[in-house]
């Protein structure tokens, strides 16, 4: 079977312990997780947490299933990857102590609606958001310049148009 | 009565409210150990109108909860303090997991300001079991305690059942409520699929109609959802052989004509060989382990799989399934029996069913050896049969004793054989049984052992003895760990690696230790000599049957299909009783 990526969205009890029980759930099932972000929903009390994992169909249909069965798990929803908006946020503290470097980065991170947002004399810190393969093709950019520092949540993602989960 | 945070007219604490909500819930007896961090609790059950039983190890308290539970259907209590107290109770969570049994365990923890401080007895108990329980909780407010008991009752027995940890800092047993909630929380993300979907109910009788060669497989889940009545219908309609997993045994009546006896591993001939060539295998409430099925390449090739199950996740998650339904066994066969009832039943599901009777008549494993000594564990077996009755309550630990049990022990009632399936722990059998014999008294209770399992928990001959839980012990006593040391004699030439236990204990001195009556046995017939009296003497009695060490159960090797059973499999040429076909 075909290993793809999937984008899950679920909506959980916004409690202590509830991350630790859905990445505890993956550790014992032997799924893979990319990465994992949470925050509040527009539902107080409840959370959404945004999962990236890789599987067949099968794998994600066992995971969606044990998902589902935790009890601080209210909804689970596997995103149709063509039809979603997918964000993700980085940071990277590129290195550039010459005039040359840094006004290419800065270049660079208005070609791709990034943000200089901390400035230093060896160092500048780009904030760039979108989906995956922008950052992915931003962090290959910056490489050249040598970066000192990265970090990145993970995406986070909604389905288009009226439907929710 | 309770009014809002007054327990008999004094403010109500955390430790009294806990006790309140158990009783609300029914619940007459718990069975625990205390410490530290729980004694607000204890404090209260001092004067408290919850029966207590103090056992000597925790492991103990969390089996008996399970063999409680099983044994009455009802959800089983236990508690300890934090920490070690705490992690002993893990096996017996994990067993009660695996085998779908509604335990609750309240567990102390130190106090919610030193949470996290490497405190003294402190360890991380909601981490520690997040993969072995249903849910988990922890109060931060005294308040909640009232409704986190209801919830954890509902979680534990509703749906797939299973275990709920309360862990329960010392200081919010001590805590004053404000007011006592007298309901569960909502529970948005929790609501098990009882019935099954109607289009899958029609698909699943039409493939049962259209079916030549049906067969049933029961598991625990025909039990726990108490449709055993439904299987004996469907599989009288539909003329189709039934055969069980371990946790299945009982749901069918195994003296009925149309039994196999149990699937898989150590299954029946009979069963394996059917089960391969069925070509409907209509499988309820189990979850196609590795133990049963085989390797599943090889299994039931020729069938169409209908699988009946409450839980999702287990359907497709070890076979590929033609026909799922999710649902609540007895909704679910109750559904596809008024579909059926209206339809004919084809001519060759006659002739399937008169050929298996032929077939299951001429391969009953022999069980009668009534020279041999030592004695065999067959002969055993069959002496305890002649002397209980239907009622009676067996359990098992794990192990040779437990899958010969399995395989030649009669089960003719569900709840009546209760066996650690999924977990396979040794030392289970005998507080299960001390569990079991508490939730229903009236019924006796007989636990069939290792000498290996049994050393595991005998220090709980104390709990026994202090209580006069009248229940028989029997042990298998081969001094060895039979199950290992047969993969040792069959797949590592023999290498006998530390699977002899040696010449001690003296089960009978040892029994004298805590002034019970034991008896050692070594010829046929005195078993069901010995155990006549037992039974009938209204006291705990050990009975120390010697038995053949080398005497192995034909099995079918891992990896290996269903039919691939190696070892000689001695066939019964005694006549069998049969049980009647009821309609």
């Amino acid at each position: 079977m075909e290993v793809k990526t999937h984008i899950i969205s679920t909506i959980v009890e916004h409690k202590p312990g509830v991350l630790q029980r859905v990445s505890g759930l993956f550790t014992r099932r032997g799924f893979n997780i990319e990465s994992i972000t949470v925050g509040e929903s527009e539902t107080p009390g409840l959370a959404r947490m945004t999962i990236i994992a890789k599987g067949d169909d099968k794998i994600l249909e066992q995971l969606t299933k044990q998902l589902n069965k935790l009890i601080d798990v209210i909804k689970v929803r596997d995103l149709e990857p063509t039809n979603i908006v997918q964000r993700e946020l980085c940071l990277i503290k590129v290195h550039a102590p010459e005039e040359r470097a840094r006004s290419e980065i800065i270049q660079y991170a208005n070609i791709f609606r990034g943000k200089i947002v901390d400035v230093s004399t060896e160092t500048l810190t780009v904030e760039i958001t979108g989906d995956t393969d922008k950052i992915d093709a931003f962090i290959e950019l910056m490489t050249g310049f040598g970066i000192k520092e990265l970090a990145r949540t993970g995406p986070t993602a909604m389905s288009r148009g009226s439907k929710i989960i | 009565m309770i009014k809002n945070g007054v327990f008999k007219g004094v403010p109500m604490n955390g430790g009294q409210a806990i006790v309140q909500a158990l009783l609300d819930e029914g619940v007459e007896t718990v069975f625990g150990y205390p410490g530290g961090a729980v004694l607000p609790l204890y404090d209260v059950l001092y004067d408290s109108e919850l029966k207590h039983i103090l056992v000597r190890h925790e492991q103990c308290a969390a089996h008996a909860a399970d063999g409680y539970a099983r044994a009455s259907g009802k959800v089983g209590v236990c508690m300890a303090t934090s920490g070690p107290g705490a992690t002993n109770l893990v096996t017996g969570i994990a067993t009660a997991y695996i085998d779908s049994s509604p335990i609750i365990a309240i567990i102390g923890q130190v106090a919610t300001q030193f949470i996290g401080n490497d405190a003294f007895q402190e360890v991380d108990m909601l981490g520690i079991t997040m993969p072995i329980i249903k849910h988990s909780f922890r109060p931060t407010n005294p308040n909640d305690i009232p409704q986190i008991i209801k919830s954890s009752f509902k979680i534990a027995k509703t749906g797939r059942p299973g275990p709920v940890v309360i862990d329960l800092p010392k200081d919010i047993q001590e805590a004053e409520l404000d007011e006592y909630i007298d309901k569960p929380f909502k529970l948005p993300g929790y609501k098990p699929t009882l019935k099954g979907h109607p289009l899958q109910i029609k698909k699943a009788a039409e493939a049962i109609l259209n079916a030549k060669r049906p067969v049933i497989l029961a598991g625990g889940g025909v039990i726990i959802s108490g449709a055993s009545k439904e299987l004996k219908e469907l599989a009288n309609t539909i003329k189709a052989p039934v055969t069980t997993t371990l946790l299945g045994k009982g749901s069918f009546p195994e003296d009925h004509p149309y039994s196999l006896g149990m699937l898989g591993m150590h299954g029946r001939k009979v069963a394996n060989l059917t089960v391969h060539e069925c070509d409907c295998l209509i499988a309820i409430g189990c979850r196609f382990s590795d133990r049963t099925t085989g390797n599943i390449a090889k299994f039931a090739p020729n069938a169409k799989i209908i699988h009946i199950d409450i839980d999702p996740a287990e359907i497709g998650k070890n076979i590929e399934v033609d026909i799922p339904i999710v649902g609540d066994a007895k909704k679910v066969l109750q559904d596809i029996l008024k579909i059926l009832r209206k339809r004919n039943i084809n001519s060759e599901k006659e002739e399937w069913i008169e050929k298996t009777i032929k077939f299951r008549n001429k391969c009953m494993p022999r069980i009668t050896f009534e020279k041999e000594t030592p004695l065999k564990p067959q002969q055993v077996i069959k002496e305890i049969m002649e002397t209980i009755d239907d009622n009676t309550i067996v359990t098992t630990d794990v192990g040779q004793n437990q899958m010969w049990m399995a395989h030649f022990y009669t089960s003719k009632k569900p709840r009546k054989f209760i066996s650690s399936g999924g977990l396979g722990t040794m030392g289970f059998g005998f507080p299960a049984a001390m569990g079991a014999k508490i939730a229903l008294p009236e019924e006796n209770v007989v636990a069939v052992c290792g000498d290996g399992g049994f050393l595991m928990v005998s220090q709980d001959l104390a709990t026994l003895r202090e209580y006069d839980i009248p229940i028989t012990i029997c042990i298998m006593d081969n001094r060895h760990l039979g199950m290992v040391a047969q993969w040792q004699r069959l797949f590592y030439d023999e290498r006998m690696s530390h699977t002899h236990l040696g010449k001690v204990p003296d089960f009978v001195k040892l029994a004298e230790a805590y002034n019970i009556e034991a008896e050692r046995v070594e010829k046929p017939g005195e078993v069901k000599e010995t155990l006549k009296r037992a039974i009938n003497s209204g006291d705990p009695i050990i009975i120390d049957i010697v038995i053949d060490p080398m005497e192995i159960l034909p099995m079918v090797p891992p990896g290996c299909g269903l039919t691939e059973i190696v070892g000689e499999y001695k066939v019964e040429t005694k006549p069998i009783k049969e049980g009647k076909v009821e309609e």
